[in-house]
């Protein structure tokens, strides 16, 4: 499939987004400036972009832990993004949620979410709405492989069939739940799991952002058309730690250098892009460049924004006693 | 106006806020019930007690939704619906099946309003039968209203009658925050005057059933009843008792609770969830701690034993808190002397 070239270089931009938000994040939080947990997507992008290349703001995700990447790949706002892990009031939940519970109802971003498998439920009942209301969206979970195996998760896959939903199942598959394999805690396999749902299945390459494209487009095709939930299990590698300050002592010690080596999916991505003439490596510095500008912007604006007030407290809540 | 019962009043309720907003639905194990069966019918039950019974008649497969029986996916997706744009109200079926589903509730569905900067609304309810008194034993039987309340970001009904569930279940709908609303399973077929016309009753503002000068009662759901009974009998000793329904736990109508308190100086609490961290606890701190001076003797606490609920008849009628129990403890508060302290 033919991807329109305004929507390759959004996308090389939104990947190009989360990897300097991440990395940025990985540096800024040594200096304990950002409270709380982090969980980075690094390595990941191609697999939250390739996904909502596909998708409107009429669609609906859900994310996990590791939620920044679906964020900004769903069109929620980075400056806002940042206040929001600073702590500050003007962040995107004003401060009340940070890094774990980003969410933008208005672009259909339904939450990171601190619960492992607490996203793929919500997702049934989102595209329930959307089939409901008869607005042609769909749905989206992202999950890891360790929400995999959550009661929760299965249940939805059961339930999104049953009733039919136009809902995908993403997996993301970076291989750990925590500090443990994916080798040890998944039993059986995702394609088989899929089936035992009577869902139809498809895999793909997570570094590869145009296998993504092309997986992720075939699977939304289906659900928008009414034909029920499909499962996507997208292969990843996870270039940092499950939350920051993890030292992986799990990973063998080449596991994560041979990644960078050989699933970077920006360098992919550029390589194929110049290689086929379609950009200009200079066309992708300027993207590189304006990216910089703007993370920068967005952490020298989170330092300085304004902290919550105390009566935010007790705001947005039904604290009467 | 006409006589109905709790069961009937609560269909009402649901029907009447189907038939003004398309975009209420129902969800749950057996809602309708019958899909799949070899006799090929739906609305085989209308709800295992049979209260949603013709709903499904009337708005079909799309607006009554039976689920299988997986409390979290389908609880979760109440949830997630309710942030999208429908008003679903999802039946837990009995509230002992919350331990099936209790994250969905607890750390999505109650926090999305306030975690999210207050910018989601969760227009959800989920209906769950509780209580004793029914021989269901320790797994259907229980008061779990404390749990709900204890939890921020969740409104929490409990009606009394006929009347206060239609009007409550009404409220419940229109909120915009995800209320759990428990129907006493025992009063089911109990009967009063319900006007035939939609009316909506406030959370947060409790309801006077009797008032008199001498003792505050304070009682939830079904335990109303027997309090009003209780508080009859004590009438015609000469002792007046006040009975309070608050209707809600979440939001509790404090102030009237200590107000009434104020006048009568005298308090019983009938609650019939587990004693610990219960809504009697809870109220007996709140006017330790707001109307000590106004007391003329300890508060009293009317509630079950710490234990399982029983099965066997006989266990579970002395577990349960009754209209004798209730009497007891108005006449020991009555009977506490203050001593002077020297």
């Amino acid at each position: 499939m033919q991807i329109a070239r305004e929507t390759l270089l959004r996308s090389y931009r939104a990947m190009r987004t989360i990897r300097m938000f991440e990395e940025r994040l990985h540096v800024e939080f040594a200096t304990g400036e950002i409270p709380g947990f982090v969980h980075l997507y690094c390595g990941e992008e191609a697999s939250a972009v390739g996904v909502c290349a596909n998708l409107t703001d009429n669609d609906t995700i859900a994310s996990t832990h590791r939620g920044h990447g679906h964020c900004i790949a769903k069109g929620v706002e980075v400056a806002g993004m940042m206040a929001e892990i600073y702590g500050r009031s003007t962040g995107v939940c004003r401060g009340k949620g940070g890094s774990m519970h980003i969410a933008d109802l208005a672009c259909g971003m339904l939450g990171a979410n601190g619960i492992v498998g607490g996203g793929p439920p919500l997702i049934c009942g989102a595209a329930l709405s959307h089939k409901t209301l008869r607005d042609g969206g769909v749905a989206v979970a992202f999950y890891g492989d360790g929400a995999s195996n959550e009661g929760t998760t299965l249940e939805s896959l059961n339930l999104a069939s049953v009733w039919q939903l136009p809902a995908v199942f993403v997996v993301e598959d970076n291989g750990y739940g925590e500090a443990t394999g994916a080798s040890f805690a998944c039993a059986g396999t995702q394609k088989a799991r899929a089936a035992g749902f009577g869902m139809p299945y498809i895999e793909c390459d997570g570094s590869d952002y145009f296998a993504v494209h092309e997986a992720a487009g075939e699977a939304i095709a289906h659900a928008r058309a009414g034909k029920g939930p499909v499962m996507l299990h997208v292969h990843l590698q996870r270039w940092y730690g499950h939350f920051e300050g993890d030292a992986m002592t799990y990973r063998a010690p080449n596991e994560v250098a041979e990644a960078r080596r050989d699933h970077d999916c920006l360098r992919l991505f550029r390589e194929r892009v110049t290689q086929a003439g379609l950009f200009e490596d200079s066309v992708l510095d300027e993207v590189d460049a304006a990216v910089t500008d703007e993370i920068e912007a967005a952490v020298l604006q989170a330092k300085d924004d304004p902290l919550p007030q105390s009566a935010d407290l007790l705001a947005d809540v039904y604290v009467r006693y | 106006m006409s006589k109905k019962s709790f069961r009937q009043a609560i269909n009402e309720a649901l029907r009447q806020e189907m038939r003004r907003d398309p975009t209420v639905i129902l969800m749950g194990e057996d809602v309708a019930g019958g899909r799949g069966g070899s006799a090929g019918t739906a609305d085989a039950w209308g709800g295992v007690l049979g209260v949603t019974k013709g709903l499904y008649e009337e708005f079909g497969e799309t607006r009554v939704l039976d689920t299988p029986i997986t409390e979290a996916s389908y609880i979760g997706a109440a949830a997630g619906a309710a942030v999208t744009g429908l008003r679903p109200v999802a039946e837990l079926m009995f509230v002992d099946f919350v331990g099936c589903c209790l994250d969905q509730i607890m750390n999505q569905a109650a926090k999305f309003r306030y975690m999210f900067g207050g910018k989601a609304r969760t227009p959800l309810v989920i209906r769950a039968m509780y209580g004793a008194g029914f021989n269901a034993a320790a797994q259907h039987s229980q008061a779990l209203y404390p749990l709900f309340t204890h939890i921020p970001g969740l409104k929490v009904v409990i009606p009394s009658s006929p009347y206060e569930a239609k009007g409550l279940l009404i409220s419940a709908i229109r909120d915009d925050d995800p209320v759990i609303f428990l129907e006493n399973k025992v009063m089911y077929d109990v009967e009063e005057e319900v006007p035939d016309e939609p009316y909506a009753i406030p959370f947060g503002e409790a309801n006077l059933t009797r008032e008199g000068d001498d003792v505050t009662i304070v009682a939830f759901g079904r335990m109303v009843g027997m309090a009003n009974e209780a508080a009859d009998r004590l009438a015609k000793k000469g002792i007046g008792c006040t009975v309070i329904d608050p209707r809600t736990t979440s939001p509790l109508d404090g102030e009237t609770i200590l107000e009434c308190v104020a006048d009568t100086g005298r308090l019983v609490i009938v609650d019939e969830s587990s004693p610990r961290c219960n809504m009697a606890t809870d109220i007996a701190a709140l006017v330790a701690e707001e109307a000590f001076d106004t007391l003329r003797a300890p508060i009293r606490r009317v509630v079950p034993p710490h234990t399982p609920v029983p099965f066997a008849t006989v266990l579970e009628t002395l577990y349960m808190p009754s209209v004798e129990k209730i009497e007891a403890a108005v006449t020991a508060t009555m009977n506490h002397r203050v001593t002077e302290k020297v």
